[in-house]
C-alpha cells in the first residue's frame, strides 16, 4: 500500500525533475559560465569522465559576471518592467473578454454546451503562426479592419495598428482567450445554481448574487486563467515579433539577440534565470496566501 | 551456422543501408531552381532531403549546438569565418571535387579572406546590398533629380522625411547597415574600433523616425505591391521584387542600384559540418552545383551572381548582363567587404542597432 502511494507520488516529482529541474540547472550552469569560439559556445564545460578533481576544476571556473553585467545596462530592466506591464494589461484585458463567454456557456442549456466547448477549441486545430498571420492580414492599414471601418465612414485615414504595442495586446487577448475561458467555465460550471436561486430569494438583486455568489465561486478558475496567462504572455516573443513595432520591448526578444546575434549564450541564460526568478517569486508567495487563507476558512 | 549468418545479416543490412543513401542540405530559402535538386537525385541515386532557413543566426546557432545533421550548409562570409574558428567545418577533399577548376579566380580571392586557402568552402552565390526604388513613386515625391543611386537617398534626414509618405524598409541587420552607414559618413565600413562604430548611431538614429519597417524578408513583396516606394535590401531580393511586380502587370516599376558610395559585397559558401552524417554525398552535391550549367540553371533563376567564371557561358544574357547582379569592373571595384566582429564588438553592435530600434 505504502509502495503503491510512493509510486504514484513520485510519477509528478519525476515528471517535474525531468522536465522542468534538470534543464533549468543546465541553463543555471551556462549562465555561469562564459562565451567561447567553440562548440558548445561556451566554456567550461562539464567533462564528468575527468572525476571529482574534473568537477571541482569545473566549479572553480563559473562566475556570477552574467548576472552582474545584467544590471549594467539599463536595456535589461527596462525590458523586463515592459514585459511585466504589457502581460499584466493582457492578462486583464483577457479576462474581461473571457469572463462573459464563459458565464454565457455555463448558463447556455445542456445540449448546447458541448458544441460551444467545441468552438472554443477549434481555433486550436489551426496552426497558431497562421493565425497570427491571419492577424497582420486583418490590422494592416489596407488590412480588413481598416477596410471595413472606411466603407462605414467612422474613420476617415486608415488606424496605424499594426506594428504597435496595440496589435500586440490584440494578438496575446486573442491567442491566450481559450486558456482563460475554460477554467473558468469548468469552475462556474460546477457550481450549483441553487445557491443563485438561494440569494436571489433571500433578497439579493441579480446582479448583487452575480457579485456576493457566482464570482466569488469563480475565484479559483480566474486565478488559474490568469495565471495560464500572464506566465506564457510574460516571455512571450513570436507575437511581438511579428505584429509589433520595433518600438515595443520584451524580453523575449531581448533574449533572442542575446542567444543569436551576440552567440553569447551564458548570459541569454542568466537573463532567463532571472526571468524565472521574477515569475516564481510572486507565484510561491501568492500560493501561501491561498493556503493560510483556505486553512483560515477550514 | 550462426557465425556465418550474422555477417551475412550485417552486410545485407549495409547494403540495404548503401541503397538508401541521404544528403542532408540546408540552405537559404527561395534559393535554387528546384528542379536541380531532382536532377541531382537521378544523377547520383542518392536521397537529397533540402531544408531551408532565413537567417544567418540561426544557422550558426544549430551549428554551435553541434549534430545538426546537416550534410551541406550555406552560411554567408563573415559568418564562416568565426565558425572556421570554432571548428564547426571539415576540410574539403578537392580532390573529390573536379569541377572546383570552373571556379572564378575574382570571388576566390575575395572569399579567401574568410577561409583562407577556401579550405573549408566554395562560393555559392554572392550579391550585393543596396537600394530598391520604385521609380515612379520616388519622382513624384523628390522630383526628376533624386538621388536613387546614392547612400544620401536613405542616409540623409531630408530625403527620407520626403521618402516617408511613400514608405521606406530597411533590413533588420545590424552587420548590414552599421558598414553601410559609416560608408555613407566616409569612414571604414569594417572598422571593429568602438568608437568609429558609435559613428553610426546618430545617422542611423536620425533617419529612425522615418523607417516603416526593419526587416530582412518582407519588402519583397511590400516594394512588389508598391507599398513602399524604397527599400535598402540584397540585390537578388529587390531583382525578385522586380520579377514580381513586372508578372503582376501592376504598373509598379522597380529597380535595384548600387550606390555610387559603394555597396557591401557578400558571399554565401557552401560547406561540409565536421560531424556530417554522409561527408562523402556532400562532396558529390558540392561538385554538382559546381557544374557550370547547373549553378548557371541557379542564378538564371534566382537573379544571384555565382562564382563560377564557365557558368557564364551559359547564363541568361539578362542576368549577365545586368549591372545589377554581375557589376561592371569600376563597380566592382568600389565593392567593399566586411569580417566578423569579435565577440566585445559584436555585443556593442547589437545593443547600438536596439538603441536604434527602440530608443533604449
Amino acid at each position: 500500500m505504502n509502495l503503491r502511494r510512493l509510486l504514484l507520488i513520485s510519477v509528478p516529482y519525476l515528471w517535474l525533475t525531468a522536465l522542468f529541474l534538470v534543464p533549468f540547472l543546465i541553463v543555471v550552469k551556462i549562465s555561469l559560465s562564459t562565451t567561447a569560439i567553440a562548440i558548445p559556445p561556451y566554456t567550461p564545460t562539464l567533462d564528468l569522465a575527468q572525476g571529482w578533481a574534473g568537477f571541482k576544476d569545473f566549479l572553480s571556473q563559473l562566475s556570477f559576471d552574467n548576472f552582474t553585467f545584467l544590471t549594467q545596462d539599463d536595456l535589461y530592466w527596462k525590458a523586463y518592467l515592459s514585459s511585466l506591464q504589457i502581460a499584466a494589461l493582457s492578462t486583464l484585458f483577457t479576462l474581461i473578454v473571457a469572463y462573459p463567454i464563459a458565464y454565457g456557456m455555463a448558463r447556455a442549456p445542456d445540449e448546447w454546451r458541448p458544441t460551444l466547448l467545441m468552438l472554443i477549441i477549434l481555433p486550436f486545430w489551426t496552426s497558431f503562426l497562421i493565425r497570427v498571420y491571419a492577424w497582420m492580414g486583418i490590422l494592416s492599414d489596407e488590412g480588413l479592419l481598416n477596410q471595413f471601418l472606411l466603407w462605414l465612414g467612422v474613420i476617415s485615414s486608415p488606424l496605424h495598428i499594426m506594428n504597435t504595442s496595440k496589435a500586440v495586446y490584440i494578438g496575446i487577448v486573442y491567442t491566450y482567450l481559450p486558456f482563460m475561458i475554460l477554467p473558468i467555465y469548468a469552475a462556474l460550471d460546477k457550481m450549483d445554481d441553487s445557491l443563485n436561486e438561494a440569494a436571489v430569494d433571500l433578497g439579493a438583486s441579480r446582479l448583487s448574487a452575480f457579485w456576493l455568489v457566482t464570482l466569488p465561486m469563480s475565484r479559483p478558475g480566474v486565478i488559474a486563467g490568469c495565471f495560464l496567462v500572464f506566465i506564457p504572455a510574460l516571455g512571450e516573443y513570436v507575437i511581438p515579433q511579428l505584429l509589433g513595432g520595433s518600438k515595443t520591448l520584451m524580453i523575449g526578444k531581448v533574449l533572442w539577440d542575446e542567444f543569436f546575434s551576440n552567440r553569447d549564450w551564458p548570459v541569454a541564460s542568466a537573463v532567463a534565470v532571472v526571468l524565472l526568478v521574477i515569475l516564481i517569486v510572486p507565484i510561491v508567495l501568492f500560493q501561501r496566501n491561498q493556503q493560510k487563507q483556505q486553512e483560515a476558512e477550514s | 551456422m550462426l557465425k556465418t549468418l550474422i555477417p551475412a545479416a550485417l552486410l545485407a543490412m549495409c547494403g540495404t543501408m548503401a541503397a538508401a543513401e541521404e544528403v542532408h542540405v540546408y540552405n537559404w530559402s527561395d534559393y535554387i531552381d528546384e528542379s536541380l535538386l531532382k536532377k541531382f537525385e537521378d544523377e547520383t541515386g542518392i536521397k537529397l532531403i533540402y531544408d531551408v532557413f532565413d537567417s544567418n543566426e540561426v544557422l550558426e546557432t544549430k551549428l554551435l549546438s553541434g549534430n545538426s545533421g546537416y550534410d551541406v550548409v550555406v552560411p554567408t562570409g563573415s559568418f564562416i569565418e568565426r565558425q572556421i574558428q570554432a571548428g564547426v567545418f571539415q576540410k574539403l577533399d578537392y580532390s573529390k571535387l573536379p569541377n572546383a577548376k570552373y571556379l572564378w579566380d575574382t570571388i576566390k580571392d575575395r572569399t579567401a579572406q574568410y577561409d583562407p586557402g577556401n579550405a573549408y568552402s566554395v562560393n555559392y552565390m554572392w550579391g550585393t546590398t543596396g537600394l530598391g526604388v520604385n521609380i515612379d513613386k520616388v519622382k513624384e515625391v523628390m522630383g526628376d533629380d533624386a538621388p536613387v543611386d546614392s547612400l544620401s537617398l536613405v542616409f540623409d534626414p531630408k530625403n527620407m522625411e520626403k521618402l516617408q509618405k511613400c514608405g521606406v524598409m530597411m533590413l533588420d541587420a545590424p552587420t548590414e547597415m552599421i558598414p553601410a552607414a559609416l560608408r555613407y559618413l566616409g569612414e571604414d565600413p569594417n572598422s571593429k574600433d568602438p568608437a568609429v562604430i558609435a559613428k553610426a548611431e546618430p545617422v542611423l538614429a536620425a533617419i529612425r523616425p522615418y523607417v516603416q519597417k526593419f526587416n530582412s524578408s518582407e519588402y519583397i513583396n511590400a516594394l512588389a505591391n508598391g507599398d513602399i516606394c524604397v527599400a535598402f535590401g540584397w540585390s537578388g531580393d529587390i531583382l525578385q521584387a522586380r520579377d514580381r511586380a513586372d508578372e503582376a502587370d501592376n504598373g509598379v516599376h522597380i529597380a535595384y542600384h548600387i550606390p555610387k558610395e559603394g555597396a557591401l559585397m557578400w558571399f554565401d559558401q557552401m560547406a561540409i559540418p565536421a560531424d556530417a552524417p554522409n561527408p562523402e554525398g556532400a562532396l558529390k552535391f558540392l561538385n554538382f552545383m559546381m557544374d557550370p550549367q547547373n549553378i548557371a540553371a541557379a542564378s538564371n533563376y534566382v537573379n544571384y551572381a555565382n562564382g563560377n567564371k564557365e557558368s557564364q557561358k551559359y547564363l541568361d544574357p539578362a542576368v549577365l548582363d545586368d549591372p545589377a547582379i554581375y557589376p561592371d569592373q569600376a563597380t566592382m571595384d568600389n565593392l567593399y567587404t566586411v569580417t566578423a566582429y569579435p565577440p566585445k564588438v559584436q555585443r556593442i553592435v547589437t545593443r547600438l542597432w536596439t538603441k536604434v530600434k527602440s530608443g533604449t
